[in-house]
Formats: C-alpha cells, structure tokens, sequence
C-alpha cells in the first residue's frame, strides 16, 4: 500500500482498520543469492539497494531478534557530514544526499530534519581546526559556516559563554545537518525492501558459517541452514563475534556507549550542539526531551549498559555549556555496542574469504552513514568493486598504511 | 566496577586508565615475517564476548600496571595481577 494523503484519508473513514503490515515477516528459504547478517539500519537498506538499483531481489537479511531492536534503536539519531578527510567526507555527503531525498525514495516519514549541526570552539586552536574542517568541507562542496560568538549567542543564548575555563569563542556550524527518526529508518527500509521481494527473517541468528574449502557458502542459523552465493556481514558491535566465525581477526574492539534523554522541555534547542571543550552532543526530540551522549565508557565490553563514572562525566559536560539544565531530570540512559575500529572509521570491503564481505567498524558513525553505507555495501556486493565513495573503507589499509585517522589518535579504539 | 589492585586493594576503575588487550606482545623485530606480526600486534584484536586479559594503568594510585580478567558480557571482574608477574597458561 502506497503511504499518501488520499490514503490517509481513506483508511481515516474506515476506522484505520485497514492498514495492512509494512512487511512481510518471511519464512526462511534453502537457498539465496545474497543472504545479509544483521537487520539493522544499514543491513536493510543494503537490501533495499540490491534490489532497487543494482536489480538483485533474491535476497533475505537475517536478524537475531527484531528488526531494528539493535543499535539502530540506541543511537542519537544525528545526520551530518562534516568530515575533514577526502576519504571520509564525499562518502558521508553521499548519506546526507540519500537522507534528503529519502522519504519520497521509501514513501515513508522518516522525520529528517534538517535543524543544523553546530560544533562549539572554545580555543584559538579549536578555531584554526574548525577553519581547517569548514574548508575541507566547502571544498568537498558541503555546506560550512564560521560562527563568531555573538552569532552562536543569537542562536542559542542559554549557553554558557563565560565559562572561565572554556569561554565560547564561536562554532562550526552544517545547516544541512540535523536528526532522523531511527526507528522509522528501519521501517521504511525493511518496507521499502519487502516491496521489491527481500526476505526479512527474524528471530534468525547466525551459529555458524558453511564453508567449502576457503568459500563461504552459506549460514547455519537457529532457523536451519541458508545457503547462498554472497554473505554479507553487517553486524557493527558484534562483527568480530561474526568474524571468529570464520577464523578471521579484525582491527576492531567492541566498546560501550551510553546515552540519555530527558523528561520532556518546551522547545528549547533549536539545533545539535557539541560541546567542544568534552565531549558531549545534544538534541531535543520532537517529544520535548533532551536526547544527549558523550565519551565511550573506554573498555571493552558487549554489556549494554555502561558505569556510573561515565554517566556523571557526560551529565557534567552538559552543565558545563547549559547550566539551565542543572534541575532536569533523566528519563532513561542506555547503552549500545560499537564497533571501534583501529583508527576510527569504517570498514565496507570484501574479506580475504571468498563468498564473505564485511560491512563493519562504524564506530560512533553508524547511523549517519546508513543510506550510504547500505548503497555501498549493495555496490560492492553486486559489482564486486567498492563504490567510488567507499573506496578507502578497505579492510588492508591497516596493512598498508592507508589509515582513515578523522581525529590523529593511533591504534586506540577507546580514544576515537 | 571495582578493581582489586594487588597493592591498593579494591578501587573504583575510574582510577584507572586501558589501555586493551593484554595478549598482543610486541614481537621480536628481527624475525623473518616481523612485518606481518606487528601488524597482528598493532591492529588486530580477538575481541572476545567473554573472558577478556587487559591492561590497567592505576593512575590514580600506586601507577601499578595491572593484568585484569574481566568477562566482556558482565563486567565481572574474574582475577587482577601484577602486570609484570608470570601471566601464566
């Protein structure tokens, strides 16, 4: 059923009786020319790619659990591309394209909202690195602009721009940047999916690859055994459990990452900030609540929920720019599972097994990146080259000494 | 979480500093495929869900490094040594 106006209204009349499921919850086939683990953001909208512009619809995706129940529903629900590196940058403008015209490619809302992004300096050599970032960008072709104080002051007059340490010099600002709705990503994408005739199969989880020799040939799961030509693994959090798997070891630590939201506030924020002086970014949510994280908890973990240590060193972040917000309550924090690549940013490469390909190490980016990364990770498994955008995403750099260091921290997950 | 160092006893791990994996030693720089090791060593993890051996650095105290077994699902630590004592099987 095609979302519309015309059927918003029908279905008005009747009741809302009539609105069929977004997708089809399949039942396992034997066989598939493209099976992706992992029903997240990403692994649904390389599906939804497949079929829609590279023409492969023999495809199912497998998740463990619900779609969407990952870290598709535990991240801040950002979209920006304000990358420094030439590696970087056109693949994350590429996402920010796709999410612009994304509700009309699904027919579904996927509240994008294009609210701007604005990273706070606080420091003449914060302001020297937000020029570099703003120029890097404007050369790219992405939207930049320099902030003085007195313009951050007009826009968000609550901050605390005396703070005796970290006085607010001025900011970065990606007007093109904002917040997606996560959950109804996932939706639209499984939906959109389903629609051209890709299996969703939940409740479905990997225990093992099949293997010929050194080919990957299929999947064993809790729903019998799938085989199929191309394995896509798209797992980010999880991926070296996946990778083990098939003996392989990859250049990625799992870490946790919390994040909170407040009890609901009248309109308050109109846009994303960062916080230069820690590390802390925040939003409001159209219900009204402040939607904010900050640093990884730094070890590593598959736990899903974080220490005591970090929630206070984010919570005090937030004082330090709003001490407005001193008396607001938590709602809820949680925590998520990332990848946390070698030297910050991600993976969309084939492995050194045949019939394998990986889609991984997305580190705090992941949900940003979604269109893209499921548009390339589609090219990559149908052409069996990377995208032109992806291409430094390749599993060897780290052999190479091709690295994709956004912030110059070598080797340390736990610092990206 | 608490970390039970060998000369402190129990503190609050926000004493102390990760450092990771306690298992990638750095290779001998001689060997024949030194290259390839240090690769190994620089950039690639087991990453386990389970049983983990990392580094510790008691910054914040007697700046002892420490070898801890934490299980990554849990959080619960299983043993904290010395970092320089014999790491054992």
């Amino acid at each position: 059923m095609r979302y519309s106006l015309a059927s918003l209204l029908r279905q008005a009349c009747s009741g809302h009786r009539g609105w069929a499921p977004a997708w089809r919850d399949a039942v396992p086939k034997s066989a598939y020319e493209v099976v992706i683990v992992g029903g997240g953001g990403h692994g649904l909208a390389t599906a939804y790619y497949l079929a829609k512009v590279y023409g492969l619809t023999d495809v199912a995706v497998l998740e463990k659990g619900g779609i969407g129940l990952g870290n598709a529903g535990r991240n801040t629900t950002i979209i920006r591309s304000n990358y420094l590196l030439p590696g970087n940058n056109p693949f994350y403008e590429l996402s920010m394209q796709l999410w612009e015209g994304l509700e009309r490619d699904l027919n579904y809302n996927v509240m994008v909202s294009q609210r701007g992004v604005l990273n706070l300096f606080h420091s003449d050599a914060q302001r020297d690195a937000c020029v570099r970032r703003g120029n890097a960008m404007r050369l790219h072709g992405v939207d930049a602009e320099l902030l003085d104080a007195v313009a951050v002051r007009r826009m968000l007059p609550f901050l605390d721009f005396e703070n005796a340490r970290f006085p607010i010099q001025g900011g970065l600002l990606q007007r093109r940047g904002g917040t997606a709705r996560h959950d109804a990503v996932v939706w639209g994408y499984a939906r959109a999916a389903s629609g051209l005739g890709v299996d969703i199969l939940q409740h479905c989880e990997v225990t093992g690859l099949l293997r010929e020799g050194a080919r990957v040939t299929g999947v064993r799961t809790t729903r019998g055994d799938i085989r199929a030509a191309k394995v896509a693994v798209s797992v980010a959090g999880h991926s070296s459990r996946v990778a083990a798997m098939a003996g392989l070891r990859l250049p990625i630590e799992s870490h946790v990452l919390q994040a909170f939201v407040s009890e609901a506030l009248k309109p308050l924020l109109p846009c994303v900030v960062t916080f230069g002086a820690g590390h802390f970014y925040v939003s409001q949510s159209d219900k009204g609540g402040l939607v904010f994280g900050g640093d990884l908890d730094g070890y590593n973990s598959y736990a899903q929920r974080g220490n005591l240590p970090t929630v206070e060193d984010v919570c005090s972040s937030g004082m330090a720019l709003m001490p407005a917000i001193g008396r607001l309550r938590l709602l809820r924090s949680w925590g998520g599972i990332m990848d946390m690549s070698m030297d910050g940013s991600p993976i969309i490469d084939r492995t050194p097994l045949a019939g394998l390909y990986l889609n991984a190490g997305w580190c705090y980016g992941g949900f940003k990146a979604t269109p893209a990364a499921g548009l390339c990770f589609a090219h990559l498994l149908a052409r069996e080259e990377s995208h032109e955008r992806a291409r430094a995403f390749r599993l060897d750099r780290f052999a190479t000494g091709h690295l994709l260091d956004e912030k110059g921290q070598g080797p340390q997950p736990n610092l990206h | 979480m608490r970390i039970d160092c060998p000369f402190c006893g129990e503190r609050d791990y926000s004493e102390f500093a990760y450092l990771g994996d306690a298992d990638c030693p750095r290779p001998a720089p001689g060997a024949e495929d030194a290259l390839q090791r240090f690769i190994d060593a620089v950039y690639l993890r087991e990453n386990p869900a389970g049983a983990h051996r990392e580094l510790w650095y008691h910054e914040f105290g007697c700046r002892s490094w420490v070898r801890v077994t934490r299980d990554t699902r849990t959080h619960e630590i299983l043993e904290v040594r010395l970092a320089g004592e014999d790491a054992g099987p």
